[in-house]
Formats: C-alpha cells, structure tokens, sequence
C-alpha cells in the first residue's frame, strides 16, 4: 500500500477581479494520501512562499466540512471527485501517483472571480438577508415539548438545513441556477411551524432577490442535487415551488 | 402579483402549463392517429378527422394549441438565453464530469427546435393543405358513420400518399424520437415545476415519464412506417 504520492497541478491564477487568469502548473512528491486536499494545498503554499512567490489564494475556515467555505472546482467536478464531501474533507487517497489534478473557482456569472481560487459568494448572504430568517423577539427558552412537530417533517427540515451555503450547487448548474441553495433555505423553515408566520413573504422575497441577482432559471436537471457535499433534495425545488406559487396566489 | 410576474419560477410554470398542455394535445392526436392501423381503407380514421374538422370545440382548440406552441418556444427560447447568461462565458478547462444528468434535460432547446422544424413540414404537409389550399388526393369519399351514409375529406388518401416517401417517414421517426427524448425530461419536469413532486413522487414520475415518452415515440413512429411498409397501392 503506498502512502505518499507524486502529483502535478494545475491550477487557475488571477491577479484580481479584472485580471486575466491562467493555468499554472506546480509539481508536488511526497504528499501523504492521508493528508486532505487542503493540506496539500498548504504544501503547495508553504513552497511557493519559500520560493518567494505569491502563494495560491483559496477559501477556507473550518476544515471539517460545516462553514462551507472550501470551493474548489476539482477535475471536473465541484468539491472533486469524491462524493457528498466538501473539498476540505476530500483526501489526497482519492488520487493516483502521477495523477494531473487541475484546480478551479466555481464558474458562474453570479459568482465572480476575486483573486485566484476565490469567489465572491456574497450573493447569498443577500439572499438570506432577504429572507431566510425568522424574526422572533429573543426571550426565555421555549419548551422544547411546547410545539409538537412530526417526525418526518422535523427530519426533513433538519437535511434541509444541513446546506451550508459552499455553492457547489450553481457551479454544476448549466444555468447558473441557485435554486437548491434557495429551496434549502425556503425549506427549513418552511417545515416547522416557526417558520410558517412568514412563509409567504420569505418565498418570494429570497426568488425575487435571487433572480435580481442574476442567477438563471432552474430546468431541472439535477446536477446540483449530485454535486452538492450536504446531499440536498430536488424535492426541496419542488416544495420552493409550491410555496413560491401559492404566496403568488394569495395576492 | 405584478411584483411576482417575471419571477423566474413563473416563467417556468409558463414553460410546465405549455408542455402539459402540448402532452394533451400529443394524447388525442395519437389516439385519433392509431386509427390509420386499421386496415379498413382508411373508413375510420376518416371519420375520426371528420371528426375533428367539424367538431366546433377544435375550433377554439386549435388557436389554443397555437398560442400553446407560441409560448412554449418562445420561453424555452427566453429561459435559455437567461441561462446562457447566469452561466457566465467561462468555462472549466477540467469539463463537467457530474454524473447521473440526464442528456435530454441539459440539450431541451436543441431538442425543441428540432421538433419546431419539424412542426413546420408537418404543418406544410398536411395542415395546409386540408385548412388553406386544398389538395385533389382530398377528393370527398362516402363513409358510413353510425348507420348514416357521410361525405367526408379523404384525408386517409392524403396521409397515405405523403406517407409513400422513405425521406418522409424517415423524418417522422426523427422527429419522433427527438420528441420522446424531450418528453423523457419534460413530463417529470413539468410536474416538478408546478411543485408536485418529492423524493416519492419523483421516482414515480419520471418512470411515467420515459413510458408516456416511448409510447409517444414509438407511437408516432410506428404508424408512418407501418403506412409506408404495409399500407402503400
Ligand atoms: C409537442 C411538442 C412539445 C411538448 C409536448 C413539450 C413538452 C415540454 C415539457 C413538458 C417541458 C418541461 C417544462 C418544465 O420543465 O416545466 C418542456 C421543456 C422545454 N421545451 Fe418543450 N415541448 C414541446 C415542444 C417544444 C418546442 C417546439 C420547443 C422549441 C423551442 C421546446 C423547447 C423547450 C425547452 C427549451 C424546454 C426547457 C425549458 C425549461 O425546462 O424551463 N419544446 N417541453
Ligand atoms: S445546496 Fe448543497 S451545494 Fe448548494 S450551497 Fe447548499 S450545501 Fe452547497
Ligand atoms: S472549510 Fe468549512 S466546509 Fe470546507
């Protein structure tokens, strides 16, 4: 069983918004197959800095697959070749010895390139702003036991809510669609009986923001769903639909 | 609702009522269609488009169908400029390597506009000729409809002449399998977008789906061959 191996990269540079990007091409031996992509990444890093060069800008913050910064387009494929991880929880085992790995920014007009590797995702931070909260006045903890919800629909809004925001989702769309982030989001509330008080104003506030935002129109062809590291239903479309339709028709 | 009207997901519901209601109309066409099977000299199908032609309710039915067509292309069209745009001229160097999408879903357009061309021949082969210009192959011919003795279009003649050319029926069947392809991502997607769908739902749909595709797609294959093997002198 081999345990370390050799690889070359190629990886996408760009000096800044307006800049003009590139393939550049680093090679890196003796990297440990249990080392994270990340890791690698710092490797990488650690000898461009030694070098005096300018180091790869890339996003990143927990590491353990929850903050959802980590994006990074891995031969193809958003987040890699692994499936339901994020990029900072794809292990280097997943590659070969000599193995070309090419390394890009998510490719979506809603999310522009600011230097390198790094998106500007602030998009969907204005989409939650739009929407995707409830407004309670802070107070003593509820009862937990005080507002019975079903099973199911607890558990649905619990994998609704596991979305974390990376954005993986637009950057496998063909139309640079952000529904399955905005159905995820929709959806968690959705479900529960706090969230239903603005149910209405939410699902048209957060789509009306999202098509502002100059995200395409979802045609349902699931790449999202596959891509995404948190496994978010097409079912939440469905149901972002449906609220989305029937606030329509309630004004 | 103004603030709602050029939302994204209203121009798809546009997008879902149109292809639903072109599945409708794809129904009764087949069914009506099927008639040429039976090998009586065209007797029933005729009676079938007398049918049609006289039956008052087709004539608020076919503007219908013809606005229905209208909006479907020209959203497909709009949605998919929207698209190309939200995708942004960027492209990954390293491809697309997701897997499990279907082709049909990502290639609607090119699959629409190849049944829109389509429509357009078909339109000029048949349409035309029973509504605007006329055609001798119409010549009235007498059937018996229910006992009474009727004057009827022999559009049975028309359809079985048309139907004489190999190019002809070659272009149908493409046409025909480019449409079930559509249909194999459009019927479960078209429910989708009105929002009834979930994790349940969508197995069962997209099942219904690729059967109600190839029953179009043979369907309307099979009938232009079968006219063109079996049918002919
Ligand atoms: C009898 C003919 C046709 C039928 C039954 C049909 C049916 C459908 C259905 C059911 C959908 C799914 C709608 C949705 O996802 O909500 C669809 C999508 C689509 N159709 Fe058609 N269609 C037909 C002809 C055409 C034509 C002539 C075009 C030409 C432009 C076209 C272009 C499209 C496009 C671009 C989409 C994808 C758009 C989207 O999903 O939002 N279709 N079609
Ligand atoms: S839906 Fe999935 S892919 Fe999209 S932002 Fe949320 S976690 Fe990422
Ligand atoms: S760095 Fe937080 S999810 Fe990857």
């Amino acid at each position: 069983m081999e345990n370390s191996i050799n690889i070359k990269l190629k990886v996408w540079r760009q000096a800044g918004p307006k800049a003009k990007g590139r393939f550049e091409t680093y090679e890196l031996s003796n990297i440990s197959t249990d080392s994270s992509f990340l890791e690698m990444f710092d490797i990488l890093n650690e000898q461009l800095i030694n070098k005096g060069e300018e180091p790869v800008a890339f996003d990143h913050d927990c590491r353990e697959g929850i903050c959802g910064m980590c994006s990074l387009y891995i031969n193809g494929r958003p987040h890699g070749p692994d499936d339901d991880v994020t990029t900072c929880q794809l292990h280097m085992r997943k590659f070969k010895d000599g193995q070309t790995i090419t390394i890009e920014p998510w490719r979506s007009a809603g999310f522009p390139v600011i230097k390198d590797l790094i998106v500007d995702r602030t998009a969907f931070d204005q989409i939650i702003a739009s929407g995707g909260y409830v407004s309670v006045n802070t107070g003593g903890i509820p009862d937990a036991n005080a507002i019975p919800i079903p099973k199911p629909d607890a558990d649905e809004a619990m994998d609704a809510a596991s979305c974390i925001g990376c954005g993986a989702c637009v950057a496998a769309c063909k139309n640079g669609s952000a529904m399955l982030f905005v159905s995820a989001k929709v959806s968690q509330m959705a479900l529960l009986p706090q969230g239903r008080v603005e149910a209405t104003r939410r699902a048209k506030n957060m789509v009306a923001k999202m098509d502002e935002l100059g995200f395409g129109n979802c045609t349902n062809t699931g790449a999202c769903e596959v891509e995404c590291p948190k496994g978010i239903s097409l079912a939440n479309i469905a149901r972002l639909n449906r609220e989305f339709l029937k606030a329509s028709l309630q004004d | 609702m103004s603030s709602t009207l050029g939302s994204s997901i209203v121009k798809k519901l546009l997008m879902s009522l149109s292809g639903l209601f072109l599945i409708t109309f794809l129904l009764v066409h087949l069914t009506v269609n099927s008639f040429l099977l039976i090998p009586d000299g065209g007797e029933f199908f005729n009676a079938g488009a007398h049918f049609m032609a006289t039956n008052p309710a087709i004539r608020v039915i076919e503007p219908l169908l013809a606005i229905g067509f209208l909006i479907h292309i020209l959203y497909g069209i709009k949605l998919t400029i929207e698209n190309r745009k939200a995708r942004g001229s960027a492209r990954y160097a390293s491809g697309k390597k997701t897997t499990g999408v279907t082709w049909a879903s990502q290639n609607m357009l090119v699959l629409g506009i190849t049944i829109a061309a389509f429509l357009v021949l078909h339109i000029a082969h048949f349409w035309v000729k029973m509504k605007l210009t006329g055609d001798p192959l119409l010549e009235h011919t007498t059937i018996t409809i229910g006992g009474v003795e009727t004057e009827v279009e022999n559009s049975y003649a028309l359809v079985n002449y048309t139907f004489s050319y190999l190019w002809v029926v070659i272009v149908y069947v493409i046409a025909a399998v480019g449409l079930a392809i559509h249909l194999s991502h459009g019927f479960w997607s078209a429910f989708q977008t009105i929002g009834f769908s979930n994790e349940i739902w969508r197995k069962r749909l997209t099942v219904l789906g690729n059967l109600f595709a190839v029953l179009i797609g043979f369907g309307f294959s099979i009938i232009p061959v079968l006219q063109y093997l079996f049918y002919q002198g």
